[in-house]
């Protein structure tokens, strides 16, 4: 899942203050269950911000709203006329949300109201570990299943670095070596003698330094493309 | 000969080999590099040129390394992966052997968090490249060299000749990790090996028979690095702090002895604790050159660069060979 922050109301407010109408709104899958950006979430910063106008002696009409999924239009089609009675959108969902609405409000603002961070697990309630990165070319059959990329500080390929400390990384004693953890891993996996292996110099093509990414899925366009003709008849 | 350089040579004749390290200054000031490399030069086979080491500014390895080289005293450039991606690494090579320079050591490079183990503000919020890590970047210096080709395949005309090093970290974690961490620098092209800092002789002479075991001493000429000590404070900070280094408990007993022997005399304290700390280079120098395998030293004295001269030649190995 997506894993995000709550942004500090003192960023949030400079952002809101100047606007009369302000939605805040929420998105109910992986931002909710971080606990960052869900209705919930959403009904209590819109009640932060009415506090601050308060405060401030400014006046301003805050209301919140939430939907499952902001990345695809099914979900926020069915509110798109409640959220044009705004003039600013506070997106609670991840950046994909912010994004992905922001190109359908035409001159309504959408602005971030959390710090999206990373794909990550949960390992226990209210921890969450960044995993994955999103390269674009998995590895991680070379690396017995953790991700060099994503959880090693200089993303190397042919690790451990000098820095390793009693198994923890040299960014920090509270941040696991990622490469101590693939060795331990390997040897459990009885695959070390895999890691002799030189790892060439990657492709960062199909990462983000490649430009934006798209994949298309041809049998579903084709099936899509095919009911449309269907219902066109 | 692969590179004609001055350390290529003092290796192939089969004498041991003595590497030193010059620090560049966090100014533009040309005058302190020329100035340590006349501490250095008659001294040492070459000398390390630092990459803005600990993740903090300083003149670039290969302008100071320029620098040295025209003054007499032989540059070993570094080129760390924490900073260029593999276009301004390969023309950085290509500037760096037009400028005359032989030598290359590849390193990761610390962390940009590092900021000198935080004394220094330095530039924690700076995006890091790694591009390449330090195989790979050896791999691209041998291909360059040994193929004319740049890491993309495109022709080189003129060939960057330069001799290749990387660093091992013997005792690092994990530690049954690092004979092969060895063998896949070896594999990719490394020409000399410089390791972390050696305090443990024990525990290193246990790596260096694993290292025997796969024949990469007589593939590499690996150079012991051993890091003068200062004081017990050092030393103890060493052993809890600097990763993959542990120093034994007897060695920072002695020094803080003799820090004792001075009793409240701060003055007194210094002086007598680096005459242990030269006492103690000396031996670990003679300790490491009687290992199997061992083809040479490379010697830190952390800003300290005038301590050189006295250890080199109290050790046996003045004058440096010269061809
Ligand atoms: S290798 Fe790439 S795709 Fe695989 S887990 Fe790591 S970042 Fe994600
Ligand atoms: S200590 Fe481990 S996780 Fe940290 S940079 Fe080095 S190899 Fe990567």
């Amino acid at each position: 899942m997506i894993v995000g922050s709550q942004k500090p109301i003192d960023e949030i407010w400079s952002m809101v203050k100047d606007f009369k109408k302000v939605l805040v709104f929420g998105c109910n899958t992986c931002v909710a269950i971080c606990h960052a950006g869900g209705e919930k979430e959403a009904e209590t910063i819109a009640s932060l911000i009415r506090m601050r106008a308060q405060q401030e002696g400014t006046k301003m009409e805050v209301n919140h709203l939430g939907v499952m999924r902001h990345c695809e239009p099914e979900y926020f089609e069915p509110v798109m006329d409640e959220i044009k009675k705004y003039d600013l959108v506070l997106s609670t969902a991840c950046g994909v949300g912010v994004n992905f609405l922001s190109d359908r409000t035409g001159t309504i603002p959408v602005y971030p109201g959390i710090n999206t961070s990373f794909y990550g697990a949960v390992p226990e309630p209210g921890v969450f570990v960044e995993l994955c990165a999103g390269c674009g070319n998995c590895i991680l059959h070379l690396t017995g299943g953790i991700c060099p990329i994503a959880r090693c500080a200089k993303t190397l390929m042919n690790g451990p670095c000098g820095g390793t400390n009693k198994g923890k990384c040299e960014v920090s004693n509270e941040i696991d070596c990622a490469w101590y953890l693939i060795v331990e891993r390997m040897k459990k996996l009885g695959t070390l003698e895999k890691l002799a292996e030189i790892q060439p110099p990657r492709n960062w093509a199909t990462s983000r330094d490649g430009g934006p990414r798209r994949i298309s899925v041809e049998h579903i366009r084709e099936y899509e493309e095919k009911e449309e003709a269907k219902a066109g008849k | 000969m692969k590179s004609g350089s001055n350390l290529e040579k003092v290796l192939a004749s089969g004498k041991p080999a003595v590497t030193a390290e010059l620090g560049p200054p966090m100014s533009a000031d040309p005058h302190e590099v020329v100035h340590k490399a006349k501490q250095l030069k008659g001294f040492c086979d070459a000398a390390n040129i630092t990459d803005c080491q600990t993740a903090v500014v300083r003149i670039s390895s290969i302008a100071a390394a320029a620098i040295a080289f025209q003054n007499g005293l032989e540059p070993v450039m570094q080129m760390t992966c924490r900073d260029r991606n593999r276009i301004a690494i390969q023309a950085d090579l290509l500037g760096a052997a037009a400028l005359g320079l032989k030598n290359c050591l590849c390193l990761a490079g610390d962390h940009q968090k590092f900021s000198a183990a935080g004394r220094l503000k330095g530039h924690p919020g700076a995006k890091n490249v790694y591009d390449l890590d330090t195989s790979q970047l050896v791999s691209m210096l041998k291909k360059m060299r040994d193929e004319s080709k740049q890491e993309g395949g495109d022709p080189i005309e003129v060939p960057p000749k330069f001799f290749i090093g990387a660093s091992w970290t013997p005792m690092g974690d994990p530690i049954d990790i690092r004979p092969m961490n060895l063998l896949k620098k070896v594999n990719a092209g490394a020409d000399f090996i410089q390791t972390q800092g050696i305090y443990d002789m024990e525990l290193f002479r246990a790596q260096m028979a694993k290292i025997r075991d796969l024949g990469l001493h007589e593939r590499t000429a690996i150079l012991a690095g051993i890091i003068v000590p200062k004081s017990a404070m050092m030393l103890k900070y060493m052993d809890s702090s600097v990763a993959g280094v542990s120093v034994p408990k007897a060695m920072i007993d002695r020094m803080s002895k003799a820090k004792a022997a001075a009793g409240e005399d701060k003055k007194k304290m210094k002086e007598l604790q680096e005459q242990e700390g030269i006492k103690i280079t000396i031996e670990l120098i003679h300790q490491a050159l009687e290992t199997p395998g061992v083809k040479g030293v490379h010697i830190q004295a952390i800003e300290w660069e005038s301590a050189i001269e006295g250890i080199v030649k109290a050790a046996g190995l003045y004058p440096r060979p010269s061809f």
